[in-house]
């Protein structure tokens, strides 16, 4: 694919080259834009960087997904240490900061997935607040289903999917 | 003029290069209308190379309602209805004979004149022509297609229309996620963002010159604005938490679309373009998402609150509380009403798989009209004849139609990668 697209401005550029003249709509300027710049910023263009950082070592530490059980946003009883690890380590840590980032399996629609993801961020942010982590040091991101850490569609694929991955910060 | 003419021809000649998408009648009517597209008579070089009359028949074929004859059966080729031996083609079994020419007219511009013979009575149809410039020939071909499925089925044919999807390549968790715009058979595919981090729910705006969609490309999710042909974007929405599920109010003005906020609670909101001000529409603890808005004004939404995900039902401005709408099943999500209103496409659980269902609202009969075992993202056609949505083969990603009554389905498949989130465009003018 990547292949077609840049034959394509490679034919876009020899078009130019050739002297053709630029593509016509096909159809009259369109009517004022239903929208303006003032709502929103204009685009970067460009990805941010890379912003995490390796985070703390660790047996414990260096574990840093927490796994969901199917249409479930609480904390399993196997995934518990996990969590009081990292709470413990931040909340000794004030400064460091950490961006929970939430999925969901393929299963069903993709906005709803979103949601659910963001569930499971939430309780997440919850757990680790609760043992002292301060709010500031907390974020969220949920990827819904748009993320999959296992390619495949069967319950282990599912299960590795379900997670909320705890991203230290640089 | 003669440089103009090369250049056309190489940029036509590559067209097919990008063509991603190839379509496949899956399921059809039992007896499809036989129809004999003769060759069209051509403008050299104005036409460049295209073959108007195998436009034609793809599109009438795409529909699974038609059959058309192969040119090698075709004992004449005339160009005129005047020629068309009615009987002759009778012997043939053929049921409709379409017949035309393309001619070179001042300015650029190339005109395509088509007759319909109706072999049965002999009747004769003049037109549809239709004028454009020579580069948009093909569009012209689909809109002269479009006239001619109204002619015979009673029913606006959607074939001069777009459809917008999200390309997804590579194996996670490193995978470049792609959103493009192609004309309905899939041909002149044009890339209008690219991102390592995923773009998601693409929504046309009622005039089909602008796209909102979500983008993840800083991290976090914004909702953006995006004009089709200029490339102009614009983030409308990048609040704390969630930023999702756009879509176009009927009159293009506002955008509906999910907010999460820091506490990640997500409700609907409108939010006016022009001004910016945001107007919240539920308050619930549950997952409000998916808000699309009817012509009369009211909207759809996919929520938990009940406990699984269902459609609700609200009117912005009035207190009353939202309504169920859907309870058939125990998961309905991402509604998209109807062009006239009264009927709403979802996805549903049916048999443990997620399928694509259509309400119909008086009634509230809740029919399954596909047969895979993971689709999603159901979108009308304008003329609310088809629906196209995302299902899976082979583990990859394809894009699928369905005829409303479930009678018809064809399938949009990719050369390579994994599509989804199908949305298709308005009429265009």
């Amino acid at each position: 694919m990547k292949k077609l697209v840049s034959i394509s401005a490679l034919l876009g550029t020899l078009a130019l080259l050739a002297g053709c003249p630029a593509k016509k709509p096909d159809v009259p300027p369109p009517p004022p834009a239903p929208t303006s710049d003032t709502t929103g910023v204009e685009d970067p263009s460009t990805t941010v960087g890379d912003d995490t950082t390796a985070g703390p070592p660790g047996e414990l530490l260096n574990q840093r997904i927490v796994y969901f059980d199917f249409d479930r946003s609480d904390i399993r009883a196997d995934s518990q240490t996990i969590v009081n690890a990292h709470a413990a380590y931040l909340a000794k840590n004030p400064a460091q900061k950490v961006r929970l980032e939430g999925h969901a399996d393929e299963r069903g629609s993709r906005e709803y997935n979103i949601g659910l993801g963001e569930r499971r961020g939430q309780a997440v942010r919850r757990a680790l607040a609760l043992q002292g982590v301060a709010e500031t040091q907390l974020s969220t991101v949920s990827y819904g289903e748009e993320r999959p850490a296992a390619a495949g569609s069967d319950e282990q694929a599912y299960g590795l999917n379900r997670r909320v991955e705890i991203v230290y910060l640089k | 003029m003669r440089k103009l003419a090369t250049c056309l021809l190489f940029m036509v000649a590559a067209t097919p290069a990008f063509a991603q998408l190839r379509l496949t009648i899956t399921e059809g009517v039992t007896d499809p209308i036989a129809i004999a597209i003769v060759p069209f008579a051509r403008a050299v070089p104005a036409d460049g190379g295209l073959d108007v009359a195998e436009v034609i028949q793809r599109d009438l074929e795409s529909t699974g309602r038609f059959k058309g004859m192969a040119r090698n059966d075709m004992v004449f080729k005339p160009t005129t209805a005047a020629e068309v031996d009615s009987p002759g083609w009778k012997q043939q079994r053929v049921d409709y004979v379409v017949v035309g020419r393309v001619t070179s007219q001042p300015g650029g511009q190339v005109r395509i004149d088509a007759e319909l013979v109706n072999v049965l009575t002999g009747q004769r149809v003049a037109g549809p022509y239709s004028m454009g410039a020579a580069a948009n020939l093909r569009n012209s071909a689909h809109r002269v297609a479009d006239a001619l499925f109204e002619k015979i089925i009673g029913v606006k044919g959607a074939f001069a229309t777009r459809i917008a999807y999200v390309s997804v390549d590579g194996k996670p968790p490193s995978q470049r996620y792609e959103l493009y715009v192609a004309d309905s058979d899939g041909e002149n595919r044009v890339r209008i963002l690219a991102s390592p981090l995923p773009i998601m729910s693409p929504a046309w705006s009622p005039d089909g010159e602008w796209l909102a969609y979500v983008s993840f490309e800083r991290r976090v999710s914004a909702i953006y604005v995006q004009h089709r042909r200029t490339g102009k974007k614009s983030m409308v929405s990048a609040r704390a938490g969630i930023n999702g599920a756009p879509s176009y109010s009927p009159d293009g003005k506002k955008l509906l679309i999910t907010l999460g906020g820091s506490n990640g609670n997500l409700d609907v909101y409108l939010l006016e373009l022009a001004s910016g001000q945001l107007t919240r529409l539920t308050d619930d603890p549950g997952i409000d998402t998916e808000a699309v808005m009817a012509v009369d004004g009211t909207v759809y939404f996919t929520s938990d609150r009940s406990g699984s995900p269902q459609i609700y039902r609200l009117t912005p401005g009035s207190s009353e509380r939202p309504k169920r709408v859907t309870f058939t099943g125990s998961y309905n999500a991402r509604p998209r009403v109807s062009p006239d209103g009264k009927q709403l496409a979802v996805l549903t659980q049916a048999d443990g798989a997620y399928r694509i269902g259509i309400q119909d609202l008086a009634s509230g009969n809740l029919q399954v009209l596909s047969k895979g075992r993971q689709e999603e993202s159901p979108s009308f056609a304008p003329n609310g004849a088809m629906l196209i949505f995302a299902g899976r083969e082979r583990g990859q990603g394809v894009l699928q139609t369905v005829s409303v009554d479930g009678q018809i389905s064809a399938r949009l498949a990719a050369d390579a990668g994994e599509v989804r989130e199908p949305v298709w465009g308005p009429f265009l003018p």
